[in-house]
C-alpha cells in the first residue's frame, strides 16, 4: 500500500452510519471468501468487504471445471468476465469464526455479509442473528446472482420477482438490529420495481448491479460453447468494465425517479479506476463495490483507486466524498425532454488531425456522409456542415483525444436544415410532430 | 603511410560469434507481440501505408487479418498483391514506404511495425506450403521470361495464374535474382529466398531454364518469334567503373560479387575478410558489405561517399545501422587513386563540393585510407551486349530500357521491369510491381488478339 501524497484529501465514507476510510468496498465474490484474503484486502488499503456469501449448511459445491471466461483485447487486457462461481463452499461455522475475528482485528473498516436464503421466514429468523453475532455491521442480500443459485429458487430468481423482494426483505428487517442492503440483479427489463420493492420491504439500501446473464463464446475447435465443463458449459455472470454502463444507467434511474430516490445506494459494476468510482458516485451511489478489477489485478488497484478520487476531489474543489455523491443526477432525463432546438457540428482540429480517415470512412458508411476525405486534391478531412447532425460518431472513432469536438451554433441558420437556431429550448413533448404533443406554456 | 603486408584472412572471429552476428536482422514476431503490434494499427481509410506501398498491399486489411486470427486471409491480401511479399517484409525500406507513412508517426512518432507484421502473416502462410492461386483456364499462350529475379518471377507467376504457360531463363544457377545474390545475409536467413521461389513455381506453368543467358544461349530475335510475348528483366549485370588507375589490383572487388559469395556460403567463417576495409558508395550495397565485414571481424571499415548525409541512396535507419556496428562513414570525398604495387594498400581520398555550376567537384584537399580491401558499390549498370541487335532498336532512357506505364517497351511484343529498366527505385518491391503490371498488361495484349 502507498501511502498518499501531500495533495491527497480525506476519503472517510459512511454508508447507512457505517464508517469507513475510503468509499471503496470489494463486493462479495471469491475475493471475500475467506480471512486470509481479507485480511490482505485490509492491509492493501481497502475500506471494507462484503463477505462473499453465506448460505445454509451443508455448503453448496462448485465445479471443478473451469469457473471463469474473459474477453480480452489482442493485448491480453481483460475488457468482460463471467463465472459461474457459486455462494461460498465452506461450512457457515467456519465462516462466522473468521467474520468475528477479522472484524475485531479491522474495526475502523466496514464489514457487510452477504446472505442468500429460501424463501421462508423461518430461515431468515435462524441465520440472521447468528450472522449479527460476528459483530458484522450489516447485512447484503444476494438476490442477484443469475447462475445455479437462481436454479434453486434463490438469488436472480428472487431479485427478478418484486413481491418476492419485498417479502424477503421483510422477514430479514423483522429480525435484523444490524443495516440490510439488498442487491438486486439486472437481469431485468426495469431496476425500478425491484428496487421499490427492496424499500417497501424495509430495506435500508439497495447495491447494484449484480452480474448479467452471459455466454462468452463458443471454442472454435469443438464448436461447444467455452467455457466447458466435460463438453457442456451453463449461463454465467457478466461483469468487469464492460458492464459499467449497464450498472450505471441502473443506479441513476434509481437516483432519478421520484419512488426511489433518497434510497441510498452501493454502487458496483466493472470499476477499475478512480474515474469509474467517480462516474458511480456522481450518478447517485454512495459508495462502491470492487470485484473483478481486484480478480484481474489483485488488492493493488486500490492504491490509483484512492490516490486518483482523492486528487479529484481536491481538483473540483471537493471537501470530502458525499460532495460528490449524485451530482450528475440531475443531468439525467428521459429523450423527450432533451432540447431539439441545440445544434452542434463537428469541429476537426487540423493540427491534431493524424489523417487515418476514420471518420470519414464512419461517417460515410454509417452515418450522413458529413465529412470530406479529399479537399482540392489533398487528402483531409473536415466537416461538411450542411451534412453534420452533429452525431458525435466521428468523436467516438477518432483514435487522437479531442482531436474531433462538438461545437454549438448559437446563432443565424443550421445549414443542414435551412431553419434559424433559437435560443430558446424545445423538446419532443411540444413538437409539431408529435401526435400526442402538449400545448406549450 | 608506409607500405604495409596486407590483411586478408578468414576467422576473425570466432566461428559461434560469426555465426551468430548472421544471425535474423530482425527476429520474427511472436503470436503475442505480433497482436499486439496488429492492434496499434487504426485501420485508416484508404490508408497512407497502403497508398505508400509500390504494390498496393491493402495493409490495413492484412493486419486486420492477424488481429482477427485469420492469418491465410492475410496472407491472400499481402501475396495477391506481391508474391514476393515475405522477402519484401524482410528487405524492404518499410521507414521510407509504408511506415514511414503510418499516421502513428504523427501522433506519437513510432509507426506500426508494418513489416514485421507483413513477415508474421507471409511466414505462417509460407510454412504451411499450400497454394492460395488456382490457375485461371489455359489460354494456349506461350511468354518467355528473361530474368529469375523479382521482376521475372513475379511476372511469371501472375502469368501462369492468368492462364498462360511461362519460360523463365536464368543466367544463374538459382532463381532468386538479387534476393538470392544481392542482399546481406542476415536479412533473409534459413534459404528464404530458395523456399519463396519454390512456393511461387509451386503454382504451375512455369519452366525454368537455369545457366541460360541473353545474348549467349539464347538471343532476344530467338525470343520473340518463340513466344507470343516477351518480358525482360535481366537487371543490372555490369557494375560501374571507378576509372582509376590500377582498377585491376588485388583487394579491389566489386561489393555486389562479395556479397553474392557471402550470401552462398554455407560456413561464413571460411570467408576471407580483409583487416581494414574501404568501402566506395552510399547505397544499400555499400551499406551490407560494410556491415558484414564488420561481423565477420573487420578491425575498422570506411564507407567513403562523394556527397552528403542526405544524398545517400541508403536510407536513414541503414546509416544507423551501420554507425550502430562501428562503422564510419566519411562523406564528400571521392577516391583519386589506388596505392598498392601487386595488392591495394590504401586509398587516396579528395575532398568534393557543389561548385558555382551546381556540379560535383574537388576541393584539392586530400586524405589516404589504409586497405586490405577495397569495395566499389557505385551501382551497376546494363550490360547491353545481351541484347544483340535489338540494343539498337530499343528504346533507352537514362541507360536502361524506356517502358510506358504498363512496362511495355517500345517493341511491339517486349515488356520489361525490375532494375533494368529507367525510372524504378532498384527495390526488390518495386521489381514486383513491374512484373505484375507488365504480367497483366501482356494478358489483355493477348486477350485482345493481338497476338498474331
Amino acid at each position: 500500500m502507498t501511502k498518499p501524497g501531500n495533495g491527497a484529501m480525506d476519503l472517510a465514507s459512511e454508508f447507512l452510519g457505517i464508517r469507513s476510510p475510503n468509499p471503496f468496498w470489494l463486493a462479495s465474490a471469491p475475493p471475500t471468501d475467506k480471512a486470509y484474503n481479507v485480511n490482505r484486502a485490509f492491509e492493501a488499503g481497502w475500506g471494507g468487504v462484503v463477505w462473499k456469501t453465506l448460505g445454509e449448511d451443508p455448503p453448496i459445491v462448485n465445479v471443478s471445471g473451469p469457473r471463469y471466461g474473459a474477453i480480452h483485447g489482442n493485448d491480453r487486457r481483460v475488457i468482460g468476465f463471467n463465472n459461474v462461481e457459486l455462494i461460498t463452499d465452506r461450512p457457515l461455522a467456519t465462516n462466522l469464526a473468521e467474520i468475528r475475528q477479522v472484524k475485531r482485528d479491522w474495526p475502523d473498516r466496514a464489514l457487510v455479509v452477504s446472505v442468500m436464503l429460501p424463501m421462508n421466514r423461518e430461515a431468515w429468523a435462524k441465520y440472521v442473528p447468528m450472522i449479527e453475532d460476528t459483530g458484522a455491521d450489516a447485512l447484503e442480500l444476494n438476490f442477484g446472482c443469475p447462475h445455479g443459485m437462481s436454479e434453486r429458487g434463490m438469488g436472480s430468481a428472487v431479485g427478478q420477482v418484486p413481491d418476492y423482494i419485498r417479502q424477503a426483505a421483510e422477514w430479514c428487517k423483522s429480525v435484523a438490529r444490524i443495516p440490510v442492503i439488498v442487491k438486486l440483479t439486472p437481469n431485468v427489463t426495469s431496476i425500478l420495481p425491484p428496487a421499490k420493492a427492496a424499500k417497501e420491504g424495509g430495506a435500508d439500501a439497495v447495491s447494484l448491479i449484480n452480474t448479467v446473464n452471459s455466454i462468452m463464446r463458443v471454442d472454435y475447435d469443438t464448436l461447444t460453447m467455452y467455457p466447458a465443463t466435460d463438453g457442456k458449459g451453463s449461463h454465467g455472470g457478466y461483469c468487469g468494465p464492460a458492464v459499467k454502463p449497464i450498472a450505471l444507467h441502473m443506479v441513476a434511474e434509481i437516483a432519478r425517479h421520484q419512488e426511489t430516490a433518497g434510497l441510498p445506494i452501493s454502487g458496483i459494476g466493472g470499476v477499475t479506476d478512480w474515474r469509474d468510482a467517480v462516474d458511480f458516485l456522481a450518478l447517485g451511489a454512495s459508495n462502491v463495490q470492487v470485484c473483478t478489477a481486484a480478480m484481474v489485478y489483485g488488492f493493488r488497484i486500490i492504491d490509483d483507486l484512492r490516490s486518483g478520487l482523492s486528487h479529484f476531489l481536491r481538483d473540483k474543489g471537493m471537501t470530502k466524498v458525499s460532495d460528490l455523491v449524485g451530482r450528475a443526477v440531475p443531468s439525467v432525463t428521459d429523450w423527450q425532454y432533451l432540447n431539439l432546438n441545440y445544434v452542434v457540428k463537428a469541429r476537426i482540429d487540423q493540427e491534431l488531425c493524424i489523417q487515418c480517415g476514420r471518420c470519414h470512412i464512419a461517417c460515410e458508411d454509417a452515418s450522413h456522409q458529413a465529412i470530406t476525405h479529399t479537399v482540392n486534391g489533398q487528402r483531409r478531412f473536415e466537416v461538411i456542415d450542411a451534412e453534420c447532425v452533429g452525431c458525435n460518431l466521428c468523436v467516438s472513432v477518432c483514435p487522437v483525444p479531442d482531436c474531433i469536438t462538438m461545437e454549438r451554433l448559437e446563432s443565424g441558420v443550421d445549414p443542414r436544415t435551412g431553419q434559424p437556431i433559437r435560443s430558446e429550448p424545445a423538446d419532443w413533448t411540444t413538437h409539431p410532430n408529435n401526435p400526442m404533443r402538449r400545448c406549450p406554456p | 603511410m608506409s607500405a604495409r603486408n596486407p590483411d586478408v584472412a578468414p576467422g576473425r572471429l570466432p566461428a559461434e560469434e560469426i555465426e551468430r552476428n548472421f544471425g535474423d536482422l530482425h527476429p520474427p514476431l511472436s503470436k503475442s507481440e505480433a497482436l499486439i503490434a496488429a492492434d496499434r494499427c487504426y485501420f485508416c481509410y484508404a490508408a497512407p501505408c497502403t497508398a505508400a506501398c509500390p504494390t498496393g498491399i491493402d495493409i490495413p486489411r492484412f493486419i486486420q487479418g492477424i488481429r482477427s486470427g485469420d492469418l491465410e486471409g492475410a496472407a491472400v491480401a499481402i501475396l495477391s498483391e506481391n508474391v514476393m511479399g515475405g522477402m519484401c517484409a524482410r528487405v524492404c525500406p518499410t521507414e521510407v514506404l509504408c511506415e514511414e507513412a503510418c499516421v502513428r508517426n504523427l501522433h506519437e512518432d513510432r509507426p506500426v511495425d508494418i513489416g514485421l507484421l507483413q513477415r508474421h502473416a507471409t511466414d505462417s502462410f509460407l510454412q504451411s506450403g499450400r497454394q492460395l492461386f488456382a490457375r485461371a483456364p489455359a489460354t494456349g499462350h506461350r511468354i518467355a521470361v528473361v530474368g529469375g529475379g523479382p521482376a521475372g518471377l513475379s511476372c511469371a507467376h501472375r502469368l501462369a495464374m492468368l492462364g498462360h504457360s511461362v519460360t523463365v531463363y536464368s543466367r544463374d544457377a538459382k532463381l532468386g535474382g538479387l534476393n538470392e545474390y544481392g542482399i546481406a545475409a542476415y536479412k533473409t536467413v534459413d534459404d528464404f529466398a530458395q523456399r519463396e521461389v519454390e512456393w511461387i513455381l509451386g503454382i504451375g506453368g512455369i519452366e525454368v531454364k537455369t545457366g541460360v543467358a541473353l545474348g549467349r544461349e539464347v538471343s532476344l530475335a530467338q525470343l520473340c518469334r518463340g513466344y507470343d510475348a516477351v518480358f525482360l528483366a535481366t537487371g543490372l549485370a555490369g557494375t560501374h567503373r571507378l576509372g582509376l588507375e590500377h582498377e585491376d589490383l588485388r583487394g579491389v572487388v566489386d561489393a555486389i560479387r562479395f556479397i553474392a559469395e557471402l550470401r552462398q556460403a554455407a560456413d561464413k567463417a571460411a570467408i576471407a575478410v580483409g583487416r581494414h576495409v574501404v568501402v566506395i558508395g552510399g547505397g544499400m550495397t555499400a551499406i551490407d558489405v560494410a556491415v558484414q565485414c564488420r561481423r565477420l571481424g573487420s578491425e575498422d571499415v570506411t564507407i567513403v561517399y562523394r556527397r552528403g548525409r542526405e544524398h545517400m541512396g541508403a536510407s536513414r535507419y541503414e546509416q544507423e545501422l551501420a554507425l550502430g556496428e562501428g562503422v564510419r562513414i566519411r562523406h564528400w570525398a571521392r577516391p583519386t587513386r589506388l596505392v598498392g604495387s601487386d595488392h591495394v594498400t590504401r586509398v587516396e581520398f579528395e575532398g568534393t563540393r557543389i561548385g558555382a555550376d551546381g556540379r560535383l567537384e574537388g576541393t584539392g584537399e586530400t586524405f589516404a585510407v589504409a586497405a586490405d580491401v577495397v569495395f566499389k558499390a557505385i551501382g551497376q549498370e546494363m550490360d547491353w551486349d545481351g541484347l544483340g541487335a535489338a540494343s539498337a532498336v530499343l528504346q533507352v532512357e537514362n541507360g536502361r530500357i524506356a517502358v510506358d506505364g504498363n512496362r511495355k517497351t517500345s517493341l511491339d511484343n517486349v515488356w520489361a521491369g525490375g532494375d533494368c529498366v529507367a525510372g524504378g527505385k532498384d527495390l526488390t518491391v518495386t521489381a514486383v510491381q513491374d512484373g505484375k503490371l507488365a504480367a497483366e498488361s501482356i494478358d489483355r495484349w493477348l486477350r485482345s488478339g493481338r497476338a498474331s
